[in-house]
């Protein structure tokens, strides 16, 4: 049972060329993980606290907090994301079969993504597309001052 | 070698997922999130369904995660109050979780596990575009108007009007 298990599982990796992803991740994770140990080690351990500690934004002093509240428009955008999405998924065993079915296979997936093209007609026309239109609240900062500013 | 790398994806799907349940605040759950469906695509990779694998990343890690992050961040209070989860009925449904857990338990163990021989097992993509593009073309012509029903249906809730 164990032999046979640890065999299958190596199948998957001689046949289904899976190799090359697990030695890209353990690469990722040391490429990423490596320096960050190293800095851990070799930097000075007191803390200065204040600006050491800011967010790094270009140059930027940083105003307020990364965790605010989105506008409702990304929401849409990510849910016909997702539609397309999978859209794109059925895309790739077509691809692979494409030359095996020629014509057919084609006309098939021009139906197919024909009928998504009548979903995507329908957010544009009902302006989902159309990029966020709305008055600006400026916060705490700097520009606390500006007001009643609409900006596109 | 390959056991261990099992084992190990195993584990760090377990344990982010154990992580989302118990982190204390939404947005760490969602990223937590990210890992365990990445873990869930590897444990694909086992079954031999590499194409399930690579769908797993497409949608749920690169869309349905991104959705999961945005609803967490439309949330109106997320930037003045501190956002937590507090579970609710913990003892109810830990003993809901246990039961599920007994049911899968004996399900593995009474079931006459075949091991089948090893063979050489290509790759599954070919199989399903014959499979949708001949067998099944009606249910996959189905699935687009499935698709458009549906983003009808989100875009339209979703609308602020």
């Amino acid at each position: 049972m164990s032999i046979n298990f640890s065999l299958k599982i190596y199948g998957i990796f001689v046949y289904q060329n899976f190799a090359p992803i697990v030695v890209f991740i353990v690469l990722l994770i040391a490429l990423l993980g490596v320096p960050f140990i190293l800095q851990s080690l070799l930097s000075p351990k007191q803390n200065k606290g204040g600006q050491k500690l800011d967010t790094y934004e270009c140059g930027e002093v940083p105003e307020g907090n990364a965790w605010i509240k989105f506008n409702i428009r990304f929401y849409i955008i990510a849910l016909i994301f997702i539609i397309f999405d999978v859209e794109v998924v059925f895309l790739f065993p077509w691809a692979v079969v494409f030359n095996e079915l020629g014509m057919l296979a084609f006309v098939e997936m021009m139906i197919f993504i024909a009928i998504l093209l009548v979903a995507f007609a329908y957010v544009w026309v009902k302006e989902d597309l159309n990029w966020v239109k709305m008055s600006v609240k400026y916060g705490k900062g700097r520009y606390a001052n500006l007001k009643g500013d609409k900006e596109v | 070698m390959s056991e261990i790398l099992f084992y190990a994806i195993a584990a760090i799907t377990i344990g982010s997922a154990f992580w989302v349940v118990t982190s204390k605040n939404l947005v760490y759950s969602a990223v937590w999130l990210f890992v365990t469906l990445f873990g869930v695509a590897g444990l694909f990779i086992f079954l031999y369904a590499d194409f399930i694998a690579a769908t797993q990343v497409l949608i749920y890690v690169g869309g349905v995660l991104v959705l999961i992050i945005f609803g967490v961040m439309l949330t109106s209070k997320i930037d003045t109050a501190k956002i937590s989860q507090s579970s609710k009925g913990k003892f109810i449904g830990a003993v809901l979780s246990l039961l599920i857990f007994g049911m899968m338990l004996t399900v593995i163990l009474t079931t006459n596990w075949k091991v089948g021989e090893l063979q050489s097992v290509d790759s599954t993509v070919n199989t399903i575009g014959n499979m949708i593009l001949n067998e099944y073309l009606l249910p996959f012509e189905a699935v687009s108007i499935l698709l458009l029903g549906a983003l009808i249906g989100s875009a339209m809730l979703s609308r602020k009007k």
